[in-house]
């Protein structure tokens, strides 16, 4: 492992997502998921002779929106192009994509990073700037089925449902270090796509695809190695686990004499390793040229001011931010603004609570937890932020004790009910009467008396019980500083 | 601009096309009369001209855009009226091996 400190990787992320537009970018054509084979589509996105594109505007909307929430400087002109390749996904031989004039240029985001142990849990966070070559504008190819048909060792299946979806390609700079660098990136982007609302964000349904360039090279050393593209890394784990497979596996080859070969290799995750895919000595000649169907995309300053100004806050800004006012870990303060809708939902509860500290921790332990038992989202459970304000107010005046508040919000989230209506509905007030709680303890302990001698004599672990056998007899209802205090002073006192 | 017989050959690999010996060399002479003809444009200066790649352009920001609203499409049955060999509502073809 000595090797390994002596190195250091290059890599950088090419990233496509798909925009969540209702029809797809050069015709009206339905981008809806899952429908039967080849049902959304048109003479223009299956490539018949004499169809003409035409662009949709809400998929510029949404680039834009990307651009800017990546800190891209969006061209005011920017050009479409023809990528030209033979592929059976690919009914025109050619790719509407931009090459020279892309929509937008320049982008940077500083994000929280860190280097994970062996059980994948974070070191040391730490905020770095990643740089963004270009965010542009294309469409997306059919899908092959390769595998899986009676026939599938002599013929492919093709369907173009997805030919002409928009998509979004993010070329990043070769700026990461590490595989984790590359995949807090990566996940900063999709939460990033997401507050923006243009991307479902989904690895695994290929809404969000990653191809990688790795290189290694001595530290200290200013020139790059000669990389290699790692495709298919269909999850945030695959992303991690093929960069950190390559990465050993180049250093190896260098160690041993070897030479780094330019080729594209594929990730798979069964024999956890990267294999080679194609090895062309040519490389690729997509023989680009401008698309004559299609004017070149003007867009005017006023529009790309309008874009920015409804931009919500983004992400890292927001768990800045919440670390900052609400005095949140840097965990925490990530779950809560891990989406949009419950970062709102964290912040119209404080409001109502004014107090940050404790609505974090009733959000973060038990309504999550009853919300990944229901298999819902926090914020789409019948407990809005008002009942969930309700609920800690009561704790917070006595009413309830925090242990009878998480029977309660259980019941809220079961009903939907408002706490208030639950506490006095099933009379779970809870008691703060010292002299009916001193009957109920003078009960327990004449109940009790043995345990009562052995207490007195010096078993002092037992004091956990008669507070149990209290509780019990209350139904969880009594106050427990209070049933602590007259405890102690009952068994003192005797 | 004169072009080399090793220039068509690639062309016509990118194009997917099998040429005979002849045709490579018929059209080795026939491209560099067209490309000697488009050249003719290199005698004008163009040292203040901005690349165009559209006759088209025009400054108003959503010329010639579409609103995002789903129209009729084929449908599956119309999208294979012509395919040599649909099965299972796909168009299949031979084998793809790997891409490249």
């Amino acid at each position: 492992m000595a090797k390994r400190e002596e190195y250091e990787a290059v890599i950088g992320l090419e990233i496509h997502a798909q925009l969540k537009t209702r029809s797809k970018i050069f015709c009206s054509c339905s981008t809806q998921f899952g429908d039967a084979p080849n049902q959304n589509t048109c003479p223009v996105c299956l490539g018949l002779p004499g169809a003409l594109p035409v662009l949709n505007r809400e998929a510029v909307r949404m680039a834009a929106k990307a651009a800017l929430a990546l800190g891209c400087r969006i061209n005011r002109v920017s050009v479409f192009s023809r990528k030209n390749y033979f592929y059976p996904d690919l009914p025109k031989g050619y790719q509407i994509s931009q090459y020279d004039q892309p929509f937008s240029e320049h982008g940077e985001v500083e994000i929280d990073t860190a280097e994970r142990d062996e059980r994948g849990r974070p070191l040391a966070w730490r905020r770095k700037r990643f740089r963004i070559r270009r965010l542009h504008l294309e469409e997306d190819a059919g899908k092959s089925i390769h595998d899986g048909m009676p026939d599938s060792d002599r013929a492919s299946y093709i369907e173009f449902n997805r030919s002409g979806v928009p998509l979004i390609e993010i070329v990043s700079e070769p700026d990461f270090r590490s595989s984790w660098e590359a995949y807090d990136y990566m996940q900063y982007l999709r939460q990033a796509l997401q507050y923006v609302d243009v991307c479902e964000g989904n690895m695994e349904e290929g809404n969000l695809r990653c191809d990688a360039n790795v290189s290694v090279r001595r530290r200290g050393t200013a020139t790059l190695g000669t990389k290699v593209e790692l495709k298919n890394l269909n999850s945030f784990r695959f992303l991690q686990r093929a960069l950190e497979y390559e990465i050993n596996r180049q250093i190896e080859v260098l160690e041993t004499g070897g030479e780094i070969v330019q080729e594209t290799r594929l990730w798979s995750e069964a024999e956890g390793r990267t294999y080679v895919m194609r090895s062309k000595e040519e490389a690729h000649d997509y023989r680009y040229f401008p698309e004559p169907d299609l004017p070149p995309l003007v867009v005017s300053e006023e529009w790309i001011e309008e874009i920015r100004r409804e931009l919500p806050e983004l992400p890292n800004h927001r768990k800045w931010r919440f670390m900052e006012q609400y005095g949140l870990s840097i965990e925490d303060a990530a779950t809560l603004t891990s989406t949009r809708a419950l970062a709102d939902y964290y912040e119209s509860v404080v409001r109502e609570t004014g107090d940050p500290r404790t609505s974090a921790n009733w959000i973060l332990s038990e309504l999550m937890g009853l919300a990944k038992a229901a298999g819902i989202e926090p914020f789409a459970s019948p407990v809005t932020p008002t009942k969930l304000a309700g609920l800690i107010r009561l704790i917070a005046e006595g009413t309830i004790s925090g242990k009878i508040a998480k029977t309660v919000l259980e019941e809220m989230f079961r009903t939907g009910q408002p706490a208030e209506t639950i506490v006095r509905e099933r009379g779970l007030v809870q008691i703060t009467d010292a002299a009916h709680l001193e009957a109920v303890i003078r009960r327990v302990l004449e109940a009790n008396a043995a345990y009562v001698e052995q207490y007195r004599a010096g078993k002092e672990k037992l004091f956990g019980y008669f507070v149990g056998q209290v509780m019990r007899e209350t139904q969880g209802r009594a106050n427990p500083q209070l049933v602590n205090d007259l405890l102690r002073k009952l068994l003192m006192g005797g | 601009m004169p072009i080399t017989k090793r220039e068509v050959e690639k062309i016509a690999e990118l194009a997917h096309l099998e040429l005979t010996e002849e045709e490579k060399e018929q059209f080795t002479v026939q491209l560099a009369a067209i490309i000697a003809y488009v050249e003719k444009l290199n005698e004008l200066d163009t040292t203040d001209v901005p690349p165009m790649a559209h006759a088209g352009r025009d400054e108003r920001a959503d010329y010639a855009q579409r609103d995002d609203v789903v129209g009729e499409g084929l449908g599956s049955e119309l999208a294979l009226a012509n395919a040599p060999d649909p099965a299972r509502g796909y168009f299949r073809v031979p084998k793809v091996i790997e891409e490249g």
